[in-house]
């Protein structure tokens, strides 16, 4: 009988490892910046190049940092949404715009609307190198004590947004 | 546009001075055109070297980025990768190396953003045991099941002892035969 069972039961476990394995997504590397202070930085404004923001002066307030780019195809797929989120006024929306071209941005923006209380430039992606950024777009939670506690790889979804996000900032801001 | 043109127009030059004349002409321009084309800076421009190129840091840059992993193309190493990405990482890693940063300061500031995984070679800590310690469990449990399924093995074949009546009758037997064989 254990003849039989015991390659049965091998079998089995392999094939729990295969589905569990199917089922990760190996695009999705969790940030070991979740939990920690965002990376400060100071950048130009892309409207208005003459002024700056720096991270800090976000603190106190519960606010997305969203990394985009008009070359990134994915980042049309979420962008309805946060121009609906930033409409709601629930959250202030910060745009970082990563190693893109400021007219063909700006051009975008205009395009498909501009859900960003203001977007910053990282012509260069070293701000996206500080803050881990790998693919775009990304979304990273960050709260009132300028941490980050929430890092959204891939476009922002509906599903993403009512079963983590939107919960996430209620409770931060709360 | 044929690349051996200009040779030809040459070659067809000498021969004939006269009528040649404008021949010669555009090939001298050809030839011009040629060595200025080879000579601007723009065709021997190699791939993207923003920083200036110091060939001790850019050995080392290599080295170390080859045990790193590419987290878009996420098969390659940093080293080998030809992702915009990964054109990004390997710069800053210029950089750090030309600001006196050591191979460790430079890992520990990209594992602090991207975590274990742009590390070919995870560091052992719980999380990581069973990555590292596995092969090794393996390897015991088998030899293990090696041992034991041996050991069986060994007592199945052991011959079992004869009784009295079996040797009697053996003894009987070997005597038949040597008596057969005188």
């Amino acid at each position: 009988m254990t003849r039989f069972l015991l390659p049965l039961a091998a079998f089995i476990v392999l094939v729990v490892f295969l589905a569990v394995g199917l089922g990760l997504k190996p695009r999705e590397i969790p940030s070991p910046l979740v939990g920690k202070p965002a990376p400060v930085f100071q950048s130009q404004l892309l409207h208005e190049p003459e002024k700056m923001l720096a991270s800090q002066d976000n603190l106190g307030k519960v606010w997305l940092l969203n990394v985009w780019a008009s070359w990134c195809v994915s980042c049309r797929e979420e962008h309805p949404l946060l121009v609906e989120l930033a409409k709601s006024g629930i959250v202030p929306i910060y745009g970082l715009n990563y190693k893109d071209k400021r007219d063909l941005a700006l051009q975008w923006l205009n395009q498909y609307g501009d859900p960003y209380t203001v977007s910053v430039v990282d012509p260069e992606g070293r701000i996206g190198i500080d803050y881990g950024v790998y693919g775009v777009p990304e979304t990273y939670v960050i709260d009132k004590n300028g941490v980050i506690r929430h890092k959204q790889i891939g476009p922002v979804t509906v599903e993403s947004l009512e079963k983590k996000i939107l919960p996430l900032i209620k409770e931060l801001q709360g | 546009m044929n690349p051996a043109l200009p040779f030809a127009l040459l070659k067809n030059s000498y021969p004939q001075k006269i009528s040649g004349l404008r021949n010669t002409f555009a090939g001298k321009q050809l030839i011009l055109l040629l060595v200025f084309v080879l000579l601007s800076p723009s065709s021997w421009a190699k791939e993207a070297a923003p920083v200036a190129e110091d060939p001790v840091i850019e050995k080392r840059m290599i080295a170390l980025s080859e045990d790193l992993r590419c987290l878009v193309c996420q098969n390659e190493s940093l080293a080998g990768s030809r992702a915009d990405f990964a054109n990004d990482l390997r710069r800053e890693i210029r950089e750090q190396m030309q600001a006196n940063k050591s191979d460790r300061e430079i890992i520990d500031f990209l594992v602090a953003r991207y975590g274990d995984f742009v590390l070919y070679r995870p560091p052992v800590k719980p999380a990581t045991y069973l990555l590292w310690g596995g092969p090794f469990a393996f390897l015991l449990t088998g030899a293990g099941i090696l041992f034991f399924y041996l050991k069986r093995r060994r007592k199945q074949i052991e011959e079992p002892p004869l009784t009295e009546e079996q040797h009697r009758h053996a003894e009987a037997l070997l005597k038949e035969d040597k008596g057969n064989n005188a």
